[in-house]
């Protein structure tokens, strides 16, 4: 019996279906015409251009403020809450669970509304400082279940050892801990990184006037025109989104400990 | 010998369940000492205990003349050999075992003449620079324990330290940990369930169940002289024959009427009286199997029995001989089994024949019951 054609077909159906528009966007950022459909040469342009507006220089500035500061937050919480949902049994460790949880699948467009209430009726001002809180809200579950993964792995005999050895908590927590679990706290605040530059929904909610990031600023270019720049964007934007996921896969990727 | 270490009525509950009962033991300068038992049996607790990862909730744990129950255990003079090795995976062996001496803050030249010293002691430089997910089984096992020793403790803490090594390398490390403990003369306590491991390395074994010590003795003295019917079944196969006493002998000696059986000789450790209900264990390898009638003193019991089953071992074979109403195990050493004329086969009529000194009558002590019928050997 031949082997059935089915599965080949399928696979290159659904890849075509989730990375045939990211190869037409990417086709399209070197064509030359201005309004796309027809090739009409390959040309740099529209990253040139890119490069000097001034205002995508902005949004890019804000994006990585948010996302470095946002990450070195929610990774240092994120770690700390997976440890203690990993090491205690209390009576409230199924409410913290769910607590860590919740933002996992709360939808986006809730999370954005919900603090976007919540900072009117404390009359704070939207600006940068919203949009990190807002990002570290949900990147703390993101970095606390993939350090709760990997201490799945983790031997606690490891700190009873340090201990036995003469080891303090200093001691324990750089030798030990932080070695051992590095990978693992690596890999969750890349995921919190790429989630940050990545959002959309929630930064379109608590940004106020002069910082919104690049995904919100493509969605106004968006408004004004000008695809051929925004595709141009869009490709650089996916590719550093890219290397870090992949970085970040490498780093999480599970390695025999014994 | 002095004593190193002394407890004394040390308890410890985890809730409701009371893991550690009273314990009181001591263990003598030098010796390789041990806590057997089935898991559960409150032996890991104990150690813990110990080492200082629990606190007791009553009673004191002396070590050298020094009350260390509650003492942290970074604070105490001994290390801990974990059950999965623990090594740190991100250092190579030497740094794991030169890291006991970098938490002390030792200079470093003396921490280097340590480690190689060390490293000449388990016989592993040529692994120095290895991780410890490049070495085998039997080798992470050496690296914890000189990992351990390193620290000069005053005693050496053993958790199933062979557990998860496979019986080749299990009887091989046996080898290897009493060299190291001729070597170093350090006290060594030794957490096992394996029997085996605990009679060919021991001083002294400390044989727990639920909680409490059944019997501590050496090894001769718990396997041949089983206080209680747990002890008796725990080390090595026995045959129990609960009964009462029929008369007595003498100083030294009973009759006992067995149920299904009939009378039996037996030497008595304890006075007993008639009329008292006693169990006897009598080790498998304490018969004499023979095709024909022997002509025994009066000292010796004589049994006709028929062959139920054999299970032939190599350098043992085991029968399981039908004696009245009793299955009994029966162990033989091999003389030239293939040279005999007729050998025994099953179905054959036999007979057992061993002598009153080699039966053991249980002390019911522990509330462990020794009168109950053995499911194994009772009909």
């Amino acid at each position: 019996m031949k082997p059935s054609r089915v599965p080949l077909y399928t696979t290159l159906a659904v890849l075509a279906f989730l990375y045939l528009p990211i190869v037409v966007m990417t086709v399209q950022s070197f064509n030359a015409a201005r309004y796309g459909g027809e090739w009409k040469g390959f040309t740099f342009s529209w990253y040139a251009k890119l490069f000097e507006d001034r205002s995508i220089w902005s949004a890019t500035r804000n994006t990585l403020v948010v996302a470095i500061s946002c990450t070195a937050v929610s990774t240092i919480i994120g770690s700390l809450a997976a440890w203690v949902l990993h090491r205690y049994r209390t009576r409230l460790q199924r409410l913290h669970y769910l607590v860590t949880y919740a933002p996992l699948v709360v939808p986006d467009i809730l999370m954005g509304i919900s603090l976007l209430l919540f900072y009117v009726n404390l009359k704070i001002l939207l600006g940068l400082g919203t949009v990190i809180l807002a990002h570290v809200t949900f990147c703390i579950s993101y970095v606390a279940f993939v350090v709760l993964g990997r201490l799945q792995d983790f031997d606690y005999s490891l700190v009873e050892a340090a201990q036995d050895l003469g080891a303090g908590w200093g001691r324990i927590v750089f030798r030990v801990l932080l070695p051992v679990l590095g990978p693992g706290i690596l890999a969750g605040a890349m995921l919190a990184f790429t989630l940050s530059v990545d959002d959309f929904v929630i930064t379109f909610f608590v940004a106020g006037p002069g910082s919104s990031t690049l995904p919100v600023h493509i969605y106004s270019m968006i408004k004004h025109g000008s695809t051929t720049v925004i595709n141009a964007l869009s490709v650089l934007f996916m590719t550093v989104t890219f290397a870090v996921v992949v970085i970040s896969q490498f780093f999480s990727r599970n390695r025999p400990v014994h | 010998m002095e004593s190193i270490l002394e407890i004394k009525t040390v308890n410890k509950a985890f809730g409701a369940q009371r893991v550690v009962r009273d314990v009181s033991l001591s263990v003598k300068r030098g010796e390789v000492f041990s806590l057997l038992g089935p898991s559960g049996c409150g032996k890991t607790t104990l150690l813990r205990m110990i080492a200082g990862f629990e606190r007791p909730d009553s009673g004191s744990i002396l070590l050298d003349g020094t009350d260390v129950a509650q003492l942290p255990p970074n604070r105490r003079q001994v290390n801990t050999v974990f059950q999965n090795y623990a090594l740190f995976p991100h250092l190579s062996v030497a740094d794991n075992i030169a890291f006991g001496l970098r938490a002390e803050g030792k200079p470093k030249i003396e921490i280097q003449e340590e480690v190689h010293r060390m490293l000449d002691l388990i016989r592993m430089h040529e692994h120095a620079h290895k991780k410890p997910s490049q070495i085998s089984g039997g080798q992470k096992q050496r690296v914890a324990i000189a990992r351990a020793l390193i620290k000069k403790p005053k005693i050496l803490l053993l958790d199933e330290p062979l557990a998860a090594l496979d019986l080749k390398l299990r009887q091989h490390m046996l080898l290897e940990l009493d060299r190291i403990h001729d070597e170093v003369g350090i006290t060594f306590i030794y957490v096992t369930h394996d029997q085996d491991e605990a009679m060919s390395l021991s001083d002294h074994i400390a044989i727990m169940n639920e909680g409490v010590i059944e019997q501590l003795g050496t090894p001769a003295e718990v396997y041949e002289l089983p206080k209680s019917r747990f002890v008796a079944e725990f080390i090595g196969d026995t045959n129990l024959f609960p009964g009462k006493v029929a008369s007595v002998e003498g100083s030294d000696y009973c009759h006992l009427e067995v149920p299904g059986l009939g009378k039996i000789l037996a030497y008595q450790d304890r006075p007993v009286a008639p009329g008292e209900n006693v169990t006897l264990s009598l080790r498998p390898e304490k018969f004499n199997l023979s095709r024909e009638k022997p002509t025994v003193p009066s000292i010796q019991n004589l049994l006709p029995g028929v062959v139920d089953t054999i299970i032939y071992m190599g350098s043992e074979t085991r029968y399981v001989v039908r004696c009245g109403e009793f299955k009994l195990n029966v162990l033989r050493q091999h003389n030239r089994c293939l040279l005999e004329e007729k050998p025994i086969t099953w179905e054959d009529s036999v007979w057992l024949t061993w002598h009153a000194d080699d039966g053991n009558i249980l002390q019911s002590t522990n509330g462990t019951p020794a009168t109950t019928p053995n499911a194994d050997s009772a009909p």
